[in-house]
């Protein structure tokens, strides 16, 4: 490797993001001065075509050794940069990057003079550092073609089916002792008009018929240990314990509807929930002539602060299936925003306003109250309390995650949110993935769904799964943890501390880090008290010659 | 046959399913009308429910879609016909010239500084200009620019050429021709996206006649950064003004120049130009007065469901209306202390992953007010000020309120267009004209293999149209592979 040091600096404009603020030319100029650097440019977006392909053109024209990027943010942008930098033939980790606009031009954006002298010291640092860059390997590791799916309700069924479709192998293992999730009780699916117990007898069938699709039930989750391409499982179902290796894992384990144990009068036999009221539309069990919905029966309340997404549209389907079964039935919604969006559900609230149902809102500060074959409730339009006549009251309960939530959360290693719905690795771009690599997600486990969305969800995870399956390999690159052996003295601190479990003693009686399973975390090289640890590409003699060029100002 | 899959629009759904596929080693022709891709969030400012930046989050992936080995793009490109099958479509492609060389060209810019021709931004909702070259917006994909030939004078039977004469990497091409060719591929999704539906629509409401009442997705762009305002939140009707003081200016230096001249020749009276001097410097000190009487944006209403839930209309509702009109309260604080906004809606409908969270937020943190209750009218005070009425239901009364700006949350609207490729693929509307899917397999439309996601199928917000987009994807992988 040649070892003079050529340094090619580049400062961004970001249209006026950037350059609104900084003088960028002052910091091409004061680049230029610093040691190593052989050449300092601005572009007005690097990020654009024009941006990366001056980069390769410098660092051509140039010969240089390390590029440093003043611009954005790394969380965005880095790994663009990186690319640009092995396409144009150097080791992308021989790259460093800087924030000048979220750390300077736009949080300093009334201060120009510093924000100015900021982003020169910035600047200067990530030079200082980047004479310690060192290059990094990526490790390869095998994919196993098998899938993990845990849960087979619409969601779980779906993602095996189109996993199998394109001809991988799939376990599916439910903890019930029968498939089909919460369709199992339902009566009719709105908005298709189908059966429920249809619906899921044609999946279930399909995936005892299917030869890919080993299917387990009354199966426990035990534990998985591993990575993506590479996690090792164990289950049990009854006293039976099973082991295998899969590449991905799929979360379809849905979530369970509120129990409105306490809530208006709750007795399951006058005041009863939209599931029970499923089950005697199923069997046609239904006298009551005046009938009252309650919505949001226990959700949108400081304890359980979010919509349930699905109830309004449940309730309105079951209006319209108890006016086919009671013509003359007066039907009352006791609502708080109807969330009948898109086409299908604002379809069917129109329709069950034409079939007579009479919806009537209610604020969260007047709830209504449930009394003997009666409702009491604040009439907002009329300005006054009137009560209704109620036979049968139905409670609207929200989707809640199930018991075991937390503890498969813990077993996989994936976050759940504070209503105990798995956390997704970003709200929009990336709502079917974990941020843990190689573990998806889909159906009511995520959020509440109906069964159309639930279905695109798990086609969706299965799509997600399917790009690392179609690989023979993976690749990972090595910003990972790793013990310098002739330091560590088996004190058992990065075991302890690693919340990904990956540290264990080898036969050498020394700490080791897989590096295919370390999440890059940092956590272990803070804590070990030996500083055995060192981490690729934060190493503390980079970090070092970045303070010391900090102070040298 | 052909094991490779098109995917027509470039908006996020789009992109997504084209990344999908890509990653999973098939190969895409990701299809895009305009001269970039990105759709819609590449307009946006912010995203609810996390405030990221729009094309912050984007831009990365467009550029994915560039660099991918398996991708090939095809924009400023039309679908003319489909003939064949599942697994075996032939797809005639009409690709736009752009009389610019997309080899060639590096996207510096020099020739939109010099074209004299300027012409309102579609990517900016007219808000801010362009030239007649140009680049859809800064950070699109392809970078390359673009001459409308609807507008270049070049086109209209005029002199220029300018923009050939400064372009030093020689990329200017006013012979390219439009290109028709076919493609063959197995199978197709359409991520055609929506429209925002047009409020000129209901008289009512005043938009088109009144300035100070826009669109969401012109609000979004008055937000941003690297809008047609740089982000200060300035209302159309000082922008009218200031526009007007320039060009007095402009005429008042030519009057000035006029008059020296009569004054230098000593040639007759001089009177009639020192008249219009007077009258433009009385008209320039007018509009200056205005403009500051106009004063700094401090009080916004978002008006909910326009053209929305409304039979005379569309039925439907637009799912992320709610959403965004909270989210742009929320972000308009950022643009001034005393902003203070009042959002007039119907159903509150923040029911997706953390949006009621975010929308209890927006009252408590952000001070948003809410109100119960459509609006009937919008009309203006004596000082020109937009003025809103409507019955609040919980205070049981009717209101009249006047607000600096009106931002309209408008409906969801097929995009134009999609009744021709209904036609040319066979696939079948819903009765709002969204592209239909069997109700059991939510990416399947009535033709063979052809499939849907993203606000083509009907309104949704980001994180459904991308966990569609994937659905699509995975159908559509199966189809290629001929074993689904
Ligand atoms: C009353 C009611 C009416 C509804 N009506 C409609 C309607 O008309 N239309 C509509 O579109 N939607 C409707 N829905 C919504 C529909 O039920 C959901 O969309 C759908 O059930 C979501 O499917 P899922 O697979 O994500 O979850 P689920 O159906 O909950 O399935 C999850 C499965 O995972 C299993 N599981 C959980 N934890 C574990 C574990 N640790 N290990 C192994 N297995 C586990 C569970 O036992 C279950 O079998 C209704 C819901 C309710 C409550
Ligand atoms: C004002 C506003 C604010 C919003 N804010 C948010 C938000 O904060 N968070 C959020 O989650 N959602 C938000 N949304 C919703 C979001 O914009 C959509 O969910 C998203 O853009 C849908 O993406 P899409 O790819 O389906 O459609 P589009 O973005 O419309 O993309 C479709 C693409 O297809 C192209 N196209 C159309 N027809 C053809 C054809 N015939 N041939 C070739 N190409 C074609 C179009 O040019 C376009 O590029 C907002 C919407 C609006 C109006
Ligand atoms: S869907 Fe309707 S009933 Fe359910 S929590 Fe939301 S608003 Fe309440
Ligand atoms: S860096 Fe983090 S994930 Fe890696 S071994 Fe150390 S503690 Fe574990
Ligand atoms: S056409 Fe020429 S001048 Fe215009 S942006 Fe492209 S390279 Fe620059
Ligand atoms: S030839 Fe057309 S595009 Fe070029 S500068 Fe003249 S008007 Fe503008
Ligand atoms: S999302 Fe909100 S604004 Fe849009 S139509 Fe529905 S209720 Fe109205």
């Amino acid at each position: 490797m040649n070892t003079e040091l050529r340094i090619g600096v580049f400062i961004c404009h970001c249209g006026i993001n950037i350059a609104g603020v900084l003088d960028i030319k002052g910091l091409c100029e004061y680049a230029k001065a610093l040691p190593n650097v052989v050449t300092a440019q601005a572009n007005l977006f690097t990020c654009a075509e024009t941006g990366t392909s001056a980069i390769k053109k410098a660092v051509k024209d140039n010969n240089l050794n390390r590029v440093v990027v003043a611009a954005c943010t790394p969380r965005t942008h880095e790994p663009l940069f990186r690319a640009s930098c092995k396409e144009a033939g150097i080791n992308p980790f021989l790259f460093e990057m800087v924030n000048i606009r979220e750390h300077c031009s736009w949080v300093h954006r009334h201060n120009k003079d510093a924000a100015q002298a900021k982003a020169g010291d910035l600047i200067r640092m990530a030079v200082a550092k980047a004479a310690f860059l060192e290059p990094i390997e990526t490790f390869k590791s095998k994919v196993e073609p098998l899938t993990l799916v845990i849960g087979s309700g619409i969601a779980g069924m779906t993602s095996a089916l189109a996993l199998a479709d394109q001809g991988f192998e799939v376990i599916l293992i439910e903890k019930e002792e029968n498939m089909g999730g919460l369709l199992r009780h339902l009566h009719k699916i709105a908005p298709a008009n189908v059966a429920a117990s249809e619906l899921i007898e044609e999946k279930i069938a399909a995936i005892k018929k299917n030869k890919r699709i080993k299917y387990f039930t009354s199966a426990i989750l035990e534990e998985v240990t591993g990575y993506v391409g590479n996690f090792s499982v164990r289950f049990s179902c009854g006293n039976d314990s099973y082991t295998c290796k899969v590449g991905v894992i799929i979360v379809a384990t849905g979530g369970i509807p509120l129990r409105p144990e306490g809530l208006f009068n709750y007795d399951g036999k006058n005041v009863i929930t939209q599931s029970e009221l499923e089950i005697k539309l199923k069997k046609r069990d239904i006298e009551a002539k005046s009938i009252v919905m309650i919505q949001c029966a226990g959700a949108r309340i400081p304890e359980r602060n979010y919509c349930s997404r699905i109830c309004c549209m449940v309730a309105i389907k079951n209006c319209l299936y108890l006016k086919d079964i009671i013509k003359d039935a007066k039907i009352f919604v006791l609502f708080r925003d109807i969330q009948a969006y898109g086409v299908e559900n604002e379809a069917l609230l129109l329709k069950a306003r034409e079939a007579g149902v009479r919806f009537i809102r209610y604020r969260p500060d007047t709830p209504p109250v449930v009394e003997n074959g009666k409702v009491k409730i604040y009439h907002p339009a009329m300005g006054k309390e009137i009560f209704l006549p109620a036979d049968l009251v139905v409670l609207s309960t929200p989707i809640v995650a199930h018991d075991d939530a937390e503890s498969i959360s813990r077993i996989l290693k994936v976050p759940i949110n504070g209503n105990k719905f798995f956390l997704e690795a970003h709200a929009k771009l990336s709502p079917l993935d974990f941020a843990f690599n190689g573990i998806y997600l889909c159906g009511n486990a995520r959020y509440p769904a109906t069964v159309r969305e639930a279905t695109c969800q798990a086609l969706g995870a299965a799509s997600r799964a399917c790009i690392t399956l179609s690989h023979d390999t993976i690749e990972r690159v090595g910003t990972v943890a790793s013990v310098q052996e002739e330091l560590c003295s088996t004190c058992f601190t990065c075991i302890k501390v690693c919340p990904y479990n990956v540290p264990y003693i080898n036969e050498r009686g020394r700490a080791e880090i897989e590096p295919m399973q370390c999440q890059g975390c940092g956590i272990c090289v803070a804590e070990c008290p030996a500083e055995a640890i060192e981490f690729k590409y934060i190493s503390d003699k980079q970090i070092m010659a970045a303070c010391e060029a900090l102070l040298a100002s | 046959m052909s094991k490779d899959v098109l995917v027509i629009g470039g908006g996020i759904a789009g992109i997504q399913a084209c990344l999908d596929l890509a990653d999973q080693g098939i190969t895409v022709y990701l299809l895009e009308r305009l001269p970039s891709i990105g759709g819609k969030m590449a307009q946006l400012d912010k995203t609810f429910p996390t405030n990221d930046c729009s094309i912050c989050i984007m831009g990365p992936k467009l550029f994915e879609v560039e660099r991918h080995p398996n991708t090939h793009l095809l924009t400023y490109s039309e679908v003319e016909a489909v003939d064949g099958e599942a697994g075996n479509f032939m797809v005639k492609i009409k690709k736009k010239a752009r009389y610019i060389d997309e080899d060639k060209c590096t996207a510096c810019g020099l020739c939109a500084e010099k074209c004299p021709v300027i012409v309102p931004d579609q990517f900016n909702m007219g808000l801010g200009t362009r030239r007649a070259i140009y680049k859809y917006f800064p950070q699109g994909i392809p970078s390359v620019y673009t001459i409308d030939d609807s507008v270049c004078r070049v086109f209209q039977g005029k002199k220029c050429k300018i923009c050939a004469k400064i372009c030093e990497a020689e990329a200017i091409d006013y012979e390219q021709k439009d290109i028709v060719f076919e493609l063959n591929v197995g199978a197709i999704i359409v991520a055609t996206g929506f429209e925002v539906f047009d409020p000129s629509d209901i008289k009512s409401y005043g938009y088109g006649t009144i300035a100070d009442v826009i669109t969401a997705l012109e609000f979004e762009r008055l937000l941003n950064a690297s809008g047609p305002t740089r982000g200060h939140l300035e209302r159309p009707s000082s922008l009218n003004i200031k526009a007007e003081i320039k060009q007095t200016e402009k005429k008042i230096k030519k009057a000035k120049a006029r008059l020296k001249s009569l004054e230098k020749k000593n040639q007759g009276s001089t009177d009639e130009a020192r008249k219009t001097l007077a009258a433009l410097d009385e008209r320039l000190s007018g509009l200056k007065a205005k403009e500051a009487a106009l004063g700094d944006v401090k009080d916004i209403a978002f008006v909910q469901c326009v053209g929305s839930r409304d039979l005379r209309y569309n039925a439907h509702c637009c799912s992320y209306g709610c959403m965004h009109s909270v989210k742009e309260a929320i972000v308009s604080t950022e643009h001034g202390s005393e902003i203070r906004s009042t959002i007039f809606f119907t159903d509150m409908r923040a029911y997706g992953k953390e949006f009621h969270e975010y929308f209890l937020r927006g009252g408590a943190e952000y001070g948003i007010q809410f109100v119960r209750g459509r609006v009937a009218e919008i009309n203006q005070d004596d000082h020109g000020r937009p003025v809103i009425w409507c019955e609040d239901m919980d205070a049981r009364k009717v209101k009249k309120l006047p607000f600096d700006l009106i931002v309209l949350a408008t409906a969801c609207v097929p995009s134009k267009g999609i009744e021709k490729l209904a036609n040319i693929m066979g696939f079948d509307s819903d009765q709002s004209g969204f592209v239909k899917t069997d109700p059991n397999k939510p990416t399947t439309t009535s033709a063979k293999g052809i499939f849907v996601c993203g606000c083509a199928n009907g309104p949704m917000d980001i994180p459904s149209s991308v966990s569609m987009a994937s659905a699509a994807a995975s159908m559509a992988a199966q189809t290629v592979k001929g074993l689904g």
